[in-house]
């Protein structure tokens, strides 16, 4: 291999040994990542085509605008009938059509809709004006603890028109429901880098048990995630399932307590409902009863939330790993992130916009 | 992103690559000048660890230095 940076100089053991222990096991080896941000790395750096054809990545339900169920989007739209109600959202969630085909871009330039890019924006947003704001609460451990420290610093100002509209969902659910699942067929898990941080290694613990399966926390760049896999590859090889710590720069076996403390303030673990794994529980956080008030489902009396896949859509199936997004018969043919039909084309995070972005033929 | 200075409410002033901006670092108590800190959505999640960044970038280095040696594979 020639190496025109120390960084493919430190790859070429690494890929090296990956492709001896490929070897030796002489069977498909299904690895997946839980995270929108591995899919877009392992896809713009094109590690697929570095592998041994035998060692498979697939993008599990990682990205959080493609696991929302189709009829959040359609509540959020008709909260928009509320008079005078701001909502008030992330930019990835604009282009995701509901089930009844529309999307909250179609709302954009009537003033009552807001991109932020953090949530700490959110007070000045509610002190603003005596109008009801709604955030919509979308992503994994991550992204909760920074809408809660928000929402907490709100309710110690004393603001009382910012309401919550949840559909955070937990990662290590997802994961029992995969391992659970007879179809997946998986190996082994890449864990998320920055879910992790918060979480540390613990809520993975599970893992470990009989019928478990490895698992690594892995980094962005390519040589962290050459590193997972690696890691996964020797425990694989080596007949063990482990949770194992490949991104210790960030991620510390305890993660960041403050950050779950305040998370924990605001939100409890609730029943919800996936898109593609339906509901799992424990998967969701809602409001903890101090702050029920802020709930928007319950202050606009919006019915639960339902699954709703756009015709011919393969999104749900490709969260599970089951379909890779390239053999969607609606790949490239109608659904581009220029004109997405289903969430998994939508995100930049999902599986189908990363693979149409940076499409690689293996090697 | 580097912190350059604390501010008042949980807040820091961050540069990267030439660049300063605010960030809350109310997650993140601990975090002092000099810290790299990962950031998601505006607000600081964790501190680097400059003790396990370092040891990559040793290995790095090692094997750029090893790579360049004329007799290198």
């Amino acid at each position: 291999m020639s190496s025109a940076s120390p960084e493919r100089a430190l790859a070429a053991p690494w890929l090296e040994e990956i492709r001896r222990l490929a070897g030796s096991l002489d069977r498909e080896v299904r690895l997946m990542e839980v995270c929108g941000t591995h899919t877009v790395s392992i896809r713009r750096a094109g590690l697929r085509s570095l592998l041994p054809e035998n060692v498979r990545l697939l993008s599990g339900p990682g990205c959080p605008v493609c696991v929302t169920p189709a009829g959040y989007i359609d509540l959020a739209l008709s909260l928009l009938d509320q008079p005078d109600l701001v909502l008030a959202t992330f930019g990835d969630m604009l282009k995701v059509p509901g089930a009844s085909g529309s999307s909250l871009s179609s709302r954009m330039g009537t003033g009552r809709l807001r991109i932020l890019y953090s949530p700490a924006e959110l007070p000045a947003l509610a002190r603003a004006g005596a109008r009801p704001v709604v955030f919509l609460g979308v992503g994994f451990e991550t992204t909760a603890p920074t809408v809660a420290a928000a929402f907490l610093q709100a309710a110690r100002e004393g603001i009382r028109n910012l309401y919550l509209f949840t559909a955070f969902k937990t990662v290590p659910p997802a994961l029992r429901a995969l391992l659970a699942d007879p179809e997946s067929r998986l190996d082994g898990f890449l864990l998320p880098g920055h879910v992790s941080a918060v979480l540390g290694l613990e809520p993975y613990r599970f893992l470990e048990e009989p019928g478990g399966l490895p698992g690594a926390v892995t980094g962005f760049e390519p040589l962290d995630l050459i590193e997972g896999i690696l890691a996964l590859l020797r425990q694989i090889a080596a007949g063990t399932h482990r949770v194992e710590n490949s991104y210790p720069r960030v991620v510390r076996p305890g993660g960041n307590p403050r950050a779950r403390e305040v998370l924990a303030e605001l939100l409890e673990p609730e029943d919800a409902l996936w898109r593609g794994l339906g509901s799992i529980p424990g998967s969701g956080l809602r409001l903890r009863p101090p702050y029920r008030a802020l709930d928007a489902s319950a202050r606009f009396g919006l019915p639960p939330v339902w699954n709703s896949e756009p015709s011919g859509c393969g999104c749900a199936r490709v969260l599970l790993g089951r379909l890779e997004p390239e053999a969607c018969p609606l790949f490239g043919r109608g659904c581009t992130p220029e004109s997405p039909i289903g969430p998994c084309m939508v995100s930049s995070e999902g599986s189908c916009a990363a693979a149409f972005r940076y499409g690689e033929v293996r090697a | 992103m580097r912190v350059e200075r604390l501010l008042p409410e949980g807040k820091a002033l961050v540069r990267q690559d030439g660049l300063e901006t605010v960030v809350d670092i109310s997650l993140v108590e601990h975090a002092q000048p000099g810290d790299h800190l990962i950031i998601h959505a505006g607000y600081a999640i964790e501190v680097l660890d400059s003790a396990e960044a370092e040891e990559r970038l040793k290995l790095l280095d090692e094997a750029g230095a090893r790579d360049k040696r004329p007799d290198s594979a």
